[in-house]
């Protein structure tokens, strides 16, 4: 579940992490009267689930509060990326001297959270990372013992650019991120930037807050108390055309069940994968091989040839899939020879040569004698339990790699 | 003599109960996926659940000897009794 910039800032608030003054507004006058209590000028941030605000004309400055309410009017009825915003944020002009990075995010590879903090604040950290990897300061921090402080001042101070009493005092804030991060179950819990005021004082300027999905209701209490509405639906998503047609022929159907994704997967391996968490395990084989998967697909639950068929045919006419790999764990509720039979009716039905497309087959199961004969028949190996999922999903990422004829 | 050959999968329905209403109902009424169906007291192939067949010999056995045969076309075999 991903916050608002409003709601993150109430968060960090929350935590004890130093915030100017700010406002959440609905209206042109609330937007006012926050600006004319904040005092000088300020900022107009329109409340978005989306990137490019400053770009589309969602961030204004103003001078004066009845500038602030003019801007806010305008900024409320301006819908940015499909999203119209649910409100304004008002912040002060801070006078800062330094914008640093501060986060805490989960590491779903060490399976622990992990710190991160840069002198070079403001700007996109993935390219900091890149550009200036001595400026940014990383550290892990353990699941289950209590977060010290000192962890966040090494990580501080490995990232360069604070000592002193400076370092001194941006610790806490580090430190109180990486307890607020573990407390509320967030997968991101990101200050950009962390600004040093001329006084010497570090207040967040912006936030960025996702929890994770499964632990809103542990946390609904403290959701109410910043004013979560959590009956508002967060992120528009809207399906690809091959996710909808995934889903017309998986529900046109009650036999089996098929799933299909391809938002954020370019690729010319196309997958057909199923099988108690055989998805997962697979997409990340063929990834860890080198491979471009185009889709990620679950199937399982015994689909009729039909239901088969049409998920490889989805998958085959996906711009620059090659070859399909059909792969799944070790299937005891879905038979080998139906899955066989839909895979090479697409590829037949679609005009294409059954040995040339299908990378490899890997379902060893119910059924997988019947399997082989189906397969053996148009020139596809059938692969069984003796290949694993790893080699099976190595075998894939060479045929496609090595051109159509391998 | 009702015949289809699908992809994978052939039916032979000997023309003795093609005709046969009790036979075209008990067809359509023992496979599971559907396909058999009884037009008007005749037995009907369903071309297009022809390739869904499971093997489950059902209609094999619901019928008299030798005269359903599910035919495997990716192997040449034939399922009968």
């Amino acid at each position: 579940m991903r916050f608002y910039e409003y709601e993150s800032r109430r968060i960090v608030e929350q935590a004890g992490i130093p915030v100017t003054e700010y406002g959440f507004a609905k209206t042109g006058t609330e937007a006012r009267e926050a600006a004319g209590r904040i005092g000088g000028p300020t900022v107009i941030k329109s409340q978005v689930l989306t990137g490019g605000r400053m770009k589309a004309g969602g961030v204004k400055f103003a001078d004066t509060p009845e500038e602030a309410e003019a801007h806010a009017e305008q900024i409320l009825k301006l819908e940015i990326g499909g999203h119209m915003p649910v409100g304004v944020l008002v912040d002060p002009k801070a006078e800062v001297e330094h914008e640093y990075y501060a986060a805490v995010l989960w590491d779903g590879r060490a399976k622990r959270p992990m710190m991160l903090f840069s002198d070079m604040g403001g700007i996109d950290i993935e390219q900091v990372a890149e550009d200036h990897p001595d400026h940014v300061g990383r550290g892990h921090l353990s699941n289950l013992h209590p977060i010290p402080d000192f962890r966040a001042k090494e990580v501080i101070a490995a990232a360069g650019g604070l000592t002193g009493r400076e370092l001194t005092r941006a610790t806490p804030i580090l430190a109180s991120l990486a307890r607020l991060q573990r407390d509320y179950d967030m997968t991101l819990a990101e200050i950009n930037p962390l600004a040093r005021l001329s006084d010497g004082s570090f207040v967040a300027l912006d936030a960025h807050m996702e929890m994770e999905d499964e632990a809103v209701g542990r946390h609904q209490r403290v959701l109410t108390e910043i004013g979560v509405e959590l009956d508002q639906p967060r992120e528009l998503y809207e399906p690809s055309d091959f996710e909808r047609n995934v889903k017309a022929i998986d529900d046109a159907d009650h036999r089996g069940v098929i799933q299909g994704k391809d938002h954020g997967f370019v690729g010319d391996l196309g997958l057909v994968i199923g099988a108690g968490g055989g998805s997962l395990t697979l997409t990340d084989a063929v990834r860890s091989q080198g491979g471009k998967p185009a889709n990620y697909a679950e199937i399982g639950g015994n689909p009729s040839v039909a239901k088969s068929k049409g998920l490889a045919m989805e998958v085959l006419k996906k711009d620059g899939v090659e070859k399909i790999a059909v792969m799944m764990s070790i299937v005891s509720n879905t038979r080998v020879d139906i899955v066989a039979r839909g895979v090479i009716a697409a590829c037949l039905e679609m005009g294409r040569d059954p040995a040339e497309t299908i990378a490899v087959f890997r379902i060893p199961g119910a059924w997988e004698e019947e399997g082989a004969k189906i397969l053996g028949k148009y020139g596809v190996e059938f692969r069984d339990r003796g290949t694993s999922m790893w080699e099976a999903a190595g075998e894939a990422v060479e045929k496609v790699q090595g051109g159509a004829g391998s | 003599m009702p015949e289809r050959d699908a992809i994978f999968i052939g039916i032979v329905v000997d023309d003795s109960i093609a005709g046969d209403a009790e036979m075209a109902s008990k067809l359509e009424e023992v496979c599971p996926v559907d396909i058999y169906a009884d037009a008007d007291g005749k037995v009907e192939i369903v071309d297009e659940n022809v390739d869904e067949c499971v093997l489950c010999e059902l209609c094999i056995q619901a019928a008299p000897p030798g005269k359903v045969v599910v035919k495997k076309l990716y192997d040449g075999t034939e399922l009968k009794r």
